[in-house]
């Protein structure tokens, strides 16, 4: 029920919000709304901006995904090559990093590469090198960050997996004179493959879906918008310049994106002869 | 004589140990500089709400502090309402924490146990639940908000969030419950437990670790969140949360690194103690969500 009534409804209005004409005053009430049918798409689609914006969104959920996945399966390798005191070292880091807010995690890194005070800088010796000035060194930053927040799982999860393959397995392939890269090549990866599509699926709905890093680090989507997604830009046109309906749109863009790519998920799954 | 060679018997191990397993070594010491990288910025924030405001506003920043000061935080505790925004914060996540865990129980065990029409359809429904852009929903939901009289109050934080965790417990439940032996059941059903009992006696002990493992994530999505909090408490600043508390001190162009590091580590160490707390559950937890 609660599922029905905070979910669905509102996605069906989020439907209805983006075929009409939607600002202050029809909110308001000092104004009846107006249907437009699909006015709203074929504006969104003819502005420039949100082709960048889009292209931008897939480029750097796509970077996250990749990075967040390398990082998180190599340590999760490393763990199990470790005795307990590096373990649970790397272990508590990763719960850590795992476990602080988006918005401190955004606030802290800010002031780490911050250009007066952040001690980043200073190690590497670049002066008052501003990084979130450029869009690709702003980007980056929100991506460092983003993957520090999001190994943690990708790590914890496959680390599980790995345990809870038999050791006689890695034993034989281990005598058979196989290398690590072989092991984990044609052993492991075939075993943890649902584990690995399952943590594949996850980073890219929540990367895909980035926000409050972008939001806070680059002050709501960088200098004239240059480090907008868009999930930035659907909350800046509605909230920020009050075009509800534009906002609603681009939404609706996005849930098709996520939708095309659950579907995709969905059709591996089957292939796999597997039940939901 | 004897002393020293007792001493340097070991060492001499320690070293031929190294030297055979230079693989292991290596790693070891790669996990603890990935380690230390990871856990510095959390370093770097504690240390820096300890620090006084002269040496966090110098170009010459150092990883220690002469003088700690709890400056930083009598100024954050000093702001109007600062125990009101944690105890808000505090309210909204358990309140969800619960919600959530308890729905999402009974939701994981009848889509695992009973066979019914629209089943698949309703766990494809879970799935892309999750793909919903909930910063896009905050448009609709703030109209759903307004009509239900609900902005301002902290119940337009606690629903939202409760239905926005759900589909993901809901879908990470199931392989826990599924993982209990249907043969477990029938026992207990002829031993004359009923549906109520087996439920909370059998099923949900052995499902607990699982619980905790989804608990994490609705506690966290709860606690971090800022958007609802500064989407749907517009004007009655008593009912915001501590994110909000934060951006008070984070200015563009003139931020007060020291208060933001305060509050960054008060909002930051109640969610670790949690995780240090369920550390374990939580790692044999995920195990067990992504064996099935």
């Amino acid at each position: 029920m609660v599922l029905g009534g905070f979910l669905a409804y509102p996605i069906y209005q989020l439907g209805l919000i983006s075929v009409f004409h939607y600002t202050q005053a029809q909110v308001s009430g000092g104004e009846p709304t107006t249907f437009e049918g699909f006015g709203n798409y074929s504006a969104l689609f003819s502005d420039g901006q949100f082709w960048e914006v889009l292209l931008a969104t897939v480029v750097f959920a796509a970077a996250c995904v990749v990075s967040t996945l390398a990082v998180g399966c190599a340590l999760a390798v490393l763990l199990t090559r470790v005795r307990a005191v590096p373990r649970l070292a790397l272990m508590l880091a990763a719960l850590g990093a795992w476990a602080t807010p988006a918005i401190t995690g955004s606030t802290v890194w800010l002031f780490l590469f911050d250009a007066d005070f952040g001690p980043v800088n200073r190690v590497l010796g670049l002066g008052d090198h501003s990084w979130t000035y450029g869009r690709f060194s702003a980007f980056f930053l929100v991506l460092l960050e983003v993957v520090w927040c999001s190994f943690p799982f990708v790590m914890v999860t496959v680390y599980a997996g790995i345990r809870a393959v038999p050791a006689e397995v890695l034993e034989a392939a281990a005598l058979d004179g196989a290398s690590q890269w072989r092991i984990w090549r044609s052993v492991l990866a075939p075993m943890l493959r649902p584990i690995l599509v399952v943590v594949t699926i996850q980073s890219v709905i929540w990367d895909f879906k980035v926000f409050t890093q972008i939001y806070v680090m680059t002050g709501g989507g960088g200098i004239a918008g240059q480090n907008l997604v868009l999930n930035v830009y659907a909350y800046q046109k509605a909230f920020a310049s009050s075009q509800y309906s534009l906002g609603a749109a681009i939404g609706v863009v996005m849930l098709l994106i996520l939708l095309a790519v659950t579907l995709v998920y969905l059709r591996l799954l089957r292939r796999q002869g597997e039940e939901l | 004589m004897s002393l020293v060679s007792q001493d340097a018997e070991p060492r001499v191990n320690l070293l031929r140990r190294l030297v055979r397993r230079p693989g292991r070594t290596a790693a070891e010491v790669t996990a603890l500089l990935v380690a230390a990288v990871v856990a510095f910025p959390l370093y770097w924030m504690v240390l820096s709400a300890f620090k006084p405001a002269g040496e966090i506003e110098s170009s010459e920043p150092r990883p220690w502090t002469a003088a700690p000061t709890l400056d930083s935080f009598r100024r954050v505790f000093g702001q109007q309402d600062f125990g009101r925004y944690f105890l808000n914060s505090v309210v909204v996540a358990v309140a969800v924490v619960i919600a959530s865990a308890f729905i999402a129980f009974l939701a994981a065990t009848a889509v695992t146990r009973f066979r019914f029409r629209l089943r698949t359809t309703l766990l494809i429904m879970f799935l892309v639940a999750q793909m919903v852009p909930v910063e896009a929903l905050t448009i609709p939901l703030f109209f759903v908000m307004r009509d239900l009289g609900q902005l301002n109050t902290l119940w337009s934080l606690i629903l939202p969030h409760i239905a926005f965790s759900l589909p993901f417990a809901i879908w990470m439940l199931r392989g826990f419950v599924k993982g209990v032996p249907e043969a477990l059941e029938e026992a207990a059903y002829i031993d004359g437990a009923s549906r109520a009992r087996f439920l909370w006696q059998i099923l949900f002990p052995l499902v607990l670790p699982g619980l905790v493992a989804t608990s994490v994530f609705s506690f966290i999505s709860a606690w971090n969140d800022f958007l609802f909090a500064k989407s749907f408490i517009i004007s009655d600043i008593s009912r915001s949360t501590l994110p909000m508390a934060l951006l008070v001190f984070y200015k563009p162009d003139d931020p007060d690194w020291g208060g933001v590091m305060a509050v960054s580590t008060v909002m930051t160490i109640p969610v670790l103690v949690f995780f240090v707390l369920v550390q374990r559950r939580l790692v044999s937890g995920l195990g067990g969500a992504v064996k099935d």
